[in-house]
């Protein structure tokens, strides 16, 4: 057998208490050298750097790989990535995510190839921000970025659009519904060929955000 | 021929064979696969299904054979081998070989399929996706580029062909040829190219085409309305009943947050096999229309309807039905469950016998013949599948019932069943039976039918609504079957129709068919109510009803799911004259003219039982279960109430349980045959016969144009003699009136009798009650 002992070490009030056979009350009072000992950590923490952050004026980087709110991302020339295929929501183990699919058709080309998603949303009282969504996509169209900034007051709010999630236009790039770049299909895009925007896909003939 | 079939033939021959170790029994003729699925042993497959022929297109069947001690050389496909004695099976769980040609089958056929499982339909329910992870190996050796195909192409309006999908399993066009006998596609090109095609010239207008993507075991065939709005796991799946014709489909109906995505077959091997119409699967858009009634509305002083709460309506509808002289309209779309509630408050709260389900051309006759040879009886599809003549009377079988259509044309292909039908012409879908035709003009079938011998008591006769429209015919249809011992059915259009004779939603009868007529029928009924007295003297047909109403001898009305078109052309100005209370789900003729509308609840939000023309029921559950509307026996409950004579039915299931507990009453209406009239036609005028197609401007088809899209185009049916006088040829449009109005068609000039025009009655451009106020009879034709 083993002569291990789980047997408590009574301190040193208790132990005294015992001997008397009086109720411990937590006010016996600790030695000189206890407190001492108590107020040179007190002591010691004012010579050294504050771990306070200062925010929301001060807002903290965070590590690249952060699980931020989600980003909906777009091709070159501006064409949405998602295809509306329901595999995050499908990952989802919060149920958080909606989709509806949609044809694309001639003159409303949302994403390359035949179908995008005409209802996107995100249910953040729900997100646990897990990250499987993103694994999941099989276009990289929903990636995290480190935003984290979510918080709101109502429920409504909280229920985030495809509107909302969408990258913004960067240089380059068309506000879709734009055709598809000239005499390229969906893998063209999905082998990152694409590189930017093609004149002749800017149907409005105003140049929107080039 | 299926296991099930033969396992009800008791002569059958068992045939013992070892499967993976496991001895088993099966009859003479199965096929391994479906030997192995007995024991519980699930083999890949693709090409094999269990209702069409085998064809061994896919190979991923295959398994280790051996027979008499003898091995096959190579493994064997196990979807077209029959069952040998003393055969001993080994499939992929205990030959390495077996399994290792299954691997190599599915990594050959996911050479040309491309990896778009993202975006397609089938994903997540695809047996190509499930199978190739159960029996597929885990890598590729394929290195090359994948044969690419324009996608999608449309095959029709409704069905989309991505060719690159497909893996050639010819269930598509196995199913269209062997089951619905419309070979519109077929595999064209040979090798790599080989792929699913149509004929250019004939377009793939099949009433059937919807079963092709249900059976699609890749996502080759997808339906255009369904196409990309789900995946299977956001739908939530109920048994349903299908609401449109008397067939009596079995049906699945798919909903995604309230709204009905999809409706598919039901697997009911009695019934409907695993097929259905066009109709039935793709016909659920009108329950989303943007005209649905959601509030109570009545008509206000100055004439237009206003929302208005349930208690107002209720008190309005109520007063209005108890002052007046009333009758109900009831109208063949509703459930069991709602005739009978519509059934007892005619009897209870207006005491009267004034009520009909029949919103058609309807006599006397008619009425006395449901009331004898059908409440109450039992006919059904096995009695199809076993006739050994079957006659069709004022029926097209493909147009107003799709799946006995279905069962015939099986028999016929089986086995030559000798089909005869009493028509103007033969059909399409006649034409597709082979039957042979008795050709009649309209009006005149009792003669014709009168001619027809031969028949035994293994025969059995099919009766359409229509025939009520010539005078006789359905009683020379009773002396046909009295004097050959035939058996007789009577199939309606519209799927509640036998359910509401059933229920007594009709001037002779009550519920349980009891006749008016019988006071010892009556009392029993007094009993089981618990009411005084119920009316005692046969009731109006419906157009009796209107005429009533129009002399002003009734004054209110209580009308249900009813198109008051088909009763008669001139129901506004009659209607007007009466107190309406209307029951419906959308905005609709009668609620133009009702003083008090109830909203109530479609087939997929609601529970209930249809009765098909078998006489069986087929019970559903809601769909979409968090609806607010409701069961119109429900609001005629409340209406009772507010009456002060209740009919007590404030639920679904408490209409059923009553009526379940009233039985069938035991003694018929005697049937008393009318003479047969012919229909006397000027020499210069033709004779209109006329019925409505599948699909047409049927109010249950609104809002699914892709539907609409494969119904087949309007055009009046002449003959060559008729077109020689009238100097017209194929295509050309001629003008067919009466006083009242006209319609004018492009015309196909057919076989049909010499004195007979057809046109469908009820179709785009060709609105026959409507514009020329009958549905048979004398119109002049001339070239347009």
């Amino acid at each position: 057998m083993s002569n291990f002992h789980l047997e408590p070490r009574p301190s040193g009030a208790i132990q005294k208490a015992a001997e008397q056979s009086l109720p411990v009350t937590g006010t016996e009072p600790a030695g000189f050298f206890t407190q001492l000992k108590g107020f040179w950590v007190t002591f010691s923490t004012m010579f050294k750097k504050p771990n306070t952050i200062e925010y929301p004026e001060v807002k903290p980087e965070v590590a690249p790989g952060f699980h931020g709110r989600h980003q909906l991302n777009r091709y070159e020339d501006g064409l949405e990535k998602c295809i509306g295929c329901e595999l995050c929501a499908w990952a989802c183990p919060a149920d958080a995510i909606y989709v509806e699919g949609e044809n694309n058709s001639e003159g409303n080309q949302i994403s390359p190839g035949e179908r995008y998603a005409k209802v996107y949303q995100i249910n953040y009282l729900r997100c646990i921000f897990c990250g499987l969504c993103i694994e999941a996509c099989p276009t990289r169209a929903l990636t995290m970025t480190n935003e984290y900034e979510i918080a709101d007051d109502t429920r409504e709010k909280l229920i985030w659009e495809k509107g909302d999630l969408l990258a913004p236009l960067r240089a380059g790039m068309l506000m879709p519904p734009h055709p598809m770049y000239p005499e390229s299909d969906h893998h063209n895009y999905y082998r990152n060929e694409i590189r930017e925007s093609h004149p002749s896909q800017d149907t409005t003939g105003g140049g929107q955000s080039r | 021929m299926s296991t099930q079939e033969l396992a009800i033939d008791t002569t059958v021959e068992m045939i013992t064979l070892t499967i993976d170790g496991f001895e088993v029994s099966v009859p003479k003729g199965t096929l391994v696969i479906r030997a192995a699925e007995k024991l519980g042993i699930q083999i890949p497959r693709f090409c094999d299904h269990p209702l069409l022929d085998p064809v061994g297109a896919c190979r991923q069947c295959l398994v280790e054979i051996e027979v008499n001690g003898r091995k096959f050389p190579k493994p064997q496909a196990s979807c077209t081998i029959p069952v040998e004695p003393g055969m001993i099976v080994n499939t992929q769980l205990t030959s390495a070989v077996a399994d290792k040609a299954q691997q190599g089958v599915m990594e050959l056929l996911l050479i040309n399929h491309p990896l778009d499982c993202a975006v397609c339909d089938k994903g997540g329910e695809c047996p190509l996706q499930n199978q190739a992870m159960s029996n597929g190996g885990e890598e590729s050796r394929f290195e090359g580029t994948k044969r690419t195909f324009e996608k999608p192409i449309s095959i029709s309006s409704q069905v989309l062909l991505d060719r690159e999908r497909c893996i050639l399993c010819a269930r598509c066009t196995r199913f269209s040829e062997e089951i619905a006998g419309d070979p519109f596609i077929t595999l064209n090109e040979r090798g790599a190219l080989q792929q699913v095609g149509i004929y250019e010239k004939e377009p793939f207008e099949s009433y059937f085409s919807g079963n092709t993507v249900q059976i699609c075991p890749v996502g080759a065939l997808t339906g255009a309305s369904y196409r990309f709005r789900a995946r299977p796991f956001d739908l939530i799946s109920t048994p349903s009943a299908c609401e449109h014709c008397a067939s009596g489909c079995d049906m699945r109906t798919d909903v995604r947050r309230g709204k009905t995505l999809r409706r598919l077959a039901g697997d009911d091997a009695s019934v409907n096999e695993e097929w259905n119409c066009d109709k039935g699967r793709w016909a659920f858009k009108y329950v989303n229309a943007n005209d649905r009634i959601t509030t109570p509305l009545i008509r206000d002083e100055g004439g237009r309807l206003r929302e208005a709460s349930w208690p107002e309506a209720l008190a309005l509808a109520a007063k209005g039905l108890k002052e007046n002289r009333s009758a109900v309209l009831v109208g063949g779309r509703v459930t069991l469950e709602d005739a009978y509630g519509y059934s007892k408050f005619a009897r209870v709260a207006l005491k009267t016998n004034d009520i009909d389900f029949r919103s058609r051309v309807t006599s006397k006759e008619e009425r006395n013949f449901l009331a004898s040879h059908v409440v109450g009886t039992q006919i059904n599809y096995r009695d199809l599948d076993k006739a050994d003549q079957i006659v069709l009377l004022g029926f097209e079988a493909e147009e107003e019932s799709p799946i006995v259509f279905l069962r015939l044309y099986k028999q016929v292909r089986k086995r030559e069943l000798k089909i005869t039908a009493v028509a103007p012409f033969a059909s399409r879908g006649n034409k597709k039976l082979k039957a042979e035709l008795i050709a009649t003009q309209a009006g005149s079938e009792a003669s014709a039918i009168s001619k027809i011998s031969n028949l035994s008591n293994k025969s059995v006769i099919l009766i359409g609504e229509r025939l009520s429209e010539s005078t006789g015919a359905i009683s020379a249809a009773v002396t046909l079957a009295t004097s050959s011992g035939a058996k007789l059915a009577w199939i309606p259009r519209r799927a509640g129709e036998r359910g509401a004779l059933e229920a007594g939603a009709i001037p002779n009868l009550l519920p349980g068919a009891r006749p008016v007529s019988d006071s010892v029928a009556r009392v029993d009924l007094q009993a089981a109510w618990g009411v005084s007295g119920l009316p005692s003297n046969p009731g109006l047909d419906s157009d009796e009803i209107l005429k009533e109403v129009e002399r002003g001898s009734i004054r209110a009305l209580l009308v249900g799911g009813v198109d008051p078109l088909d009763i008669s052309p001139d129901y506004q100005t009659i209607m007007e004259k009466a107190f309406v209370v209307s029951l419906e789900i959308r905005h609709s003729a009668v609620t133009q003219i009702a003083n008090v509308v109830f909203p109530v609840a479609a087939v997929v939000e609601k529970s209930g039982t249809f009765i098909n023309w078998e006489s069986r029921g087929r019970f559903f559950e809601a769909a979409v279960p968090d609806s607010l509307s409701r069961s119109d026996v429900r609001i005629l409950s409340m209406l009772a109430d507010e009456m002060d004579s209740s009919i007590n039915l404030p639920t679904v299931s408490s209409a059923r349980d009553e009526f379940n507990s009233l039985g069938t009453w035991h003694h018929r209406e005697s049937f008393t045959p009318v003479s047969g009239i012919s229909p006397s036609i000027a020499s210069d005028k033709a004779n209109l016969c006329s019925w409505r197609l599948l699909l047409d401007a049927g109010s249950l088809q609104d809002g699914e144009n892709n539907l609409a899209g494969t119904a087949h185009p309007s055009v009046a049916m002449i003959s060559k003699n008729r077109a020689d006088a009238l100097d017209v040829n194929d295509g050309e449009l001629i003008r067919i009136s009466t006083s009242r109005g006209q319609i004018t068609l492009p015309c196909q000039i057919d076989q049909i009798e010499d004195g007979s025009v057809w046109v469908p009655r009820n179709s785009a451009n060709s609105k026959v009650i409507e514009s020329l106020g009958i549905t048979s009879g004398e119109v002049s034709v001339v070239k347009a």
